[in-house]
């Protein structure tokens, strides 16, 4: 007998005729809020990381002198300050500059799905700075509205405040291992 | 007795970490002459408690998710084959491998044969309560394969050739100081000049880390979650080392215990709304990873997942303390533990710690080879109030009292008592040689040792039946 037959044997002769209960979903599920900006902001804030606002997204890029910058293959062209030049080497980048996907204003939190404009996951883990773009669109309220709108079967990164530890004395050190500074660019439209 | 071979099985001895040394009394009677373990885990657990309280007083919803999370653990439980099976049909549809393993010792030559044939000596570990649980680092050391612990409070565990402490910080026993000592005496390359700042140490173990992040081509991971219906993984984590981990080598290697598959991607809304809020106090953990079995051009190639018994079906064979399985290992019930804050982790003996362990490792191992632990709490309910899936924590360890086996003495000073009670001219002349005892505040042996640590309650100066009688 494989060991897959063994464990589902177990299991049949442990649950007998266990009942299936209803799962009550009377918690406040997609759709229920309104995707509130300011909340977002607050939130994100609060996580350590940085919030820039307006539409002259080069511009805001241009002004965290990103040194050598790396970018998914694609990114609106406009996004790039003049004079700023891209590797193409994550390993060699001191920031990257992506898109988001979603970002839930509750949690403060933005998630990549790996989309042409956000990259591969692992362009966005080894700079030191991650400078991601949102636009208002894309702010839903909460969890389950996120969840809602993801594709789970693309590779998604669900990020709140730049990579944390507290596992000394329970202090909150930002930067481990992760980019050690967010910085977000919200977008006017 | 013949044995049929589906009968649930308890974990093995002699493999992994379920079972202590000693009695959880005799533990933590030397956990708590340690002044130090005692203010390290009182400042731990009271910060963790008030940053959780605020954020869970955040959600409107809280008590409507804490319902649907429980009843979704239980249908999860009740469709457990079917769930599994769909799993397995869809991580392997996305380019994943399935493996089953009916226990730590299959599991750790499950993993240590899929890194061996890799070719490669070393592996990058993502903190994993499974992969501890069946003590597959020893495994894989063995082997002659190193395994590399990727979280800081794993590190500093596993540099300190120590044992976890705690759930979700494993460290949490350790003050700053005795971090940079370990650091300085088994740090490769660290600054002779280290100090003790948390920063610094941070910055120490990023710098240690980096290269064997980048260099090592295997990785193993556990799993919070994995969902049926899509064959996703998810890992939560904050520190960003469970995202090198899962995405930069070419191989990885997670271990999850059955229980752990949710059915649909929607009832992640849930889970993703309990766990970070319950565990670390924070509205969300700082990353969550979910990948698909594996996606061409981003991330590992070679994605192997093994479904870990080692015990679950025992649990599940018993209809008060299944729902021990429906843990999520936020270790909100350690952080509000009388019990736990005194003695700290290590006293449980297994990795699953406070009021949690104290229901699901002698499941997981069998009453007998747990024995003291189901007495491991003063059964008030503060478990229970703080658990995001509503685990009756209390009631399980009232049913394990009574299936643990007791003493001798016990179960004779209790044969005597029920043939005394059962003979009404026995039990008055009982009553009144208790009386004659009134000033004893110690039992003799063998009885001493249930008045070593407290006093002798002192018959009342009159019977009801004297009182009865006279009136």
């Amino acid at each position: 007998m494989t060991s897959k037959d063994l464990i589902l044997r177990r299991i049949r002769a442990a649950l007998g005729d266990t009942a299936v209960p209803d799962v009550p979903r009377d918690y406040r599920r997609a759709g229920a809020g309104k995707p509130d900006i300011e909340r977002l902001v607050d939130r994100l804030v609060d996580y350590k990381a940085v919030v820039h606002r307006g539409s002259d997204i080069a511009g805001i890029v241009a002004s965290l002198e990103p040194g050598r910058l790396v970018v998914p293959p694609g990114l609106d062209p406009a996004w790039l300050p003049p004079g700023v030049g891209t590797v193409e080497d994550e390993h060699d980048a001191d920031a990257v500059l992506t898109a988001a996907t979603v970002a839930i204003a509750e949690t403060g939190t933005i998630v990549l799905d790996g989309s042409p404009d956000q990259g591969r996951r692992v362009i966005s883990l080894l700079p030191d700075l991650h400078i991601c773009v949102v636009r208002p669109d894309q702010v839903v309220a909460a969890v389950p509205d996120a969840i809602a709108r993801l594709d789970p079967r693309r590779p998604l990164t669900w990020i709140s405040g730049p990579s944390a530890t507290s596992d000394i004395e329970l202090n909150r050190v930002e930067g481990v291992h992760g980019p050690r500074r967010l910085h977000v660019i919200l977008t006017d439209r | 007795m013949s044995t049929f071979l589906g009968m649930p099985a308890t974990a093995p001895r002699g493999v992994g970490h379920l079972r202590g040394d000693e009695s959880f009394p005799e533990a933590a009677r030397k956990a708590l002459g340690n002044e130090q373990l005692r203010r390290n885990l009182a400042h731990a657990t009271t910060t963790i408690r008030g940053k959780s309280g605020a954020v869970v007083a955040e959600l409107p919803d809280w008590q409507e998710l804490r319902s649907a999370g429980s009843a979704l653990k239980a249908a999860t439980m009740a469709r457990l084959p079917e769930l599994l099976e769909q799993l397995e049909a869809n991580v392997t549809a996305a380019g994943g491998v399935v493996h089953w393993a009916a226990d730590a010792t299959e599991a750790n030559r499950i993993v240590t044969g899929l890194v061996e044939a890799t070719g490669h000596r070393r592996v990058i570990k993502v903190k994993s309560m499974a992969t501890q649980e069946i003590g597959l680092n020893e495994a894989l050391e063995a082997a002659g394969i190193a395994p590399v612990e990727t979280d800081l409070a794993e590190l500093i565990v596993q540099l300190g050739h120590d044992k976890p402490s705690h759930i979700l910080v494993p460290a949490i026993h350790r003050n700053r100081t005795e971090i940079r000592d370990i650091f300085l005496r088994e740090m490769p390359g660290v600054d002779p000049a280290l100090t003790d700042d948390p920063a610094t140490l941070a910055a120490a173990a990023r710098r240690y880390l980096r290269e064997t992040f980048l260099s090592t081509k295997v990785a193993v991971s556990g799993a919070n979650f994995a969902v049926a219906e899509t064959g996703t993984l998810a890992v939560l984590e904050s520190e960003g080392n469970g995202r090198m981990c899962l995405t930069l080598p070419d191989t990885l290697i997670t271990v999850m215990g059955i229980e752990k598959v949710v059915p649909t991607w929607r009832d992640l809304e849930v889970f993703l709304q309990l766990l970070p809020r319950a565990s670390t106090g924070e509205r969300m953990n700082p990353y969550t990873s979910m990948w698909t079995g594996v996606t061409p051009g981003d991330g590992p190639q070679e994605f192997h997942l093994v479904l870990l018994d080692n015990g679950r079906t025992a649990v599940l064979a018993d209809e008060v303390g299944r729902q021990a399985l429906h843990c999520i290992r936020c270790s909100a019930c350690l952080n509000v533990c009388p019990v736990y804050e005194r003695t700290g982790g290590h006293a449980y003996g297994s990795v699953y710690p406070g009021p949690i362990g104290a229901v699901l490792s002698p499941q997981l191992t069998g009453v007998a080879d747990n024995a003291s632990l189901p007495y491991a709490s003063s059964l008030c309910g503060a478990c229970f109030d703080a658990c995001p899936v509503k685990i009756d924590i209390p009631s399980i360890l009232v049913h394990l009292r009574n299936e643990a086996p007791h003493p001798r003495t016990e179960r004779i000073a209790m044969a005597a008592a029920a043939y005394t009670m059962d003979r009404p001219a026995l039990y008055a002349r009982a009553q009144h040689a208790a009386k004659l005892s009134r000033h004893a505040t110690r039992l003799p042996p063998p009885l001493n040792g249930w008045t070593a640590s407290r006093d002798l309650p002192q018959p009342p100066p009159e019977t009801f039946r004297d009182w009865w009688a006279a009136r």
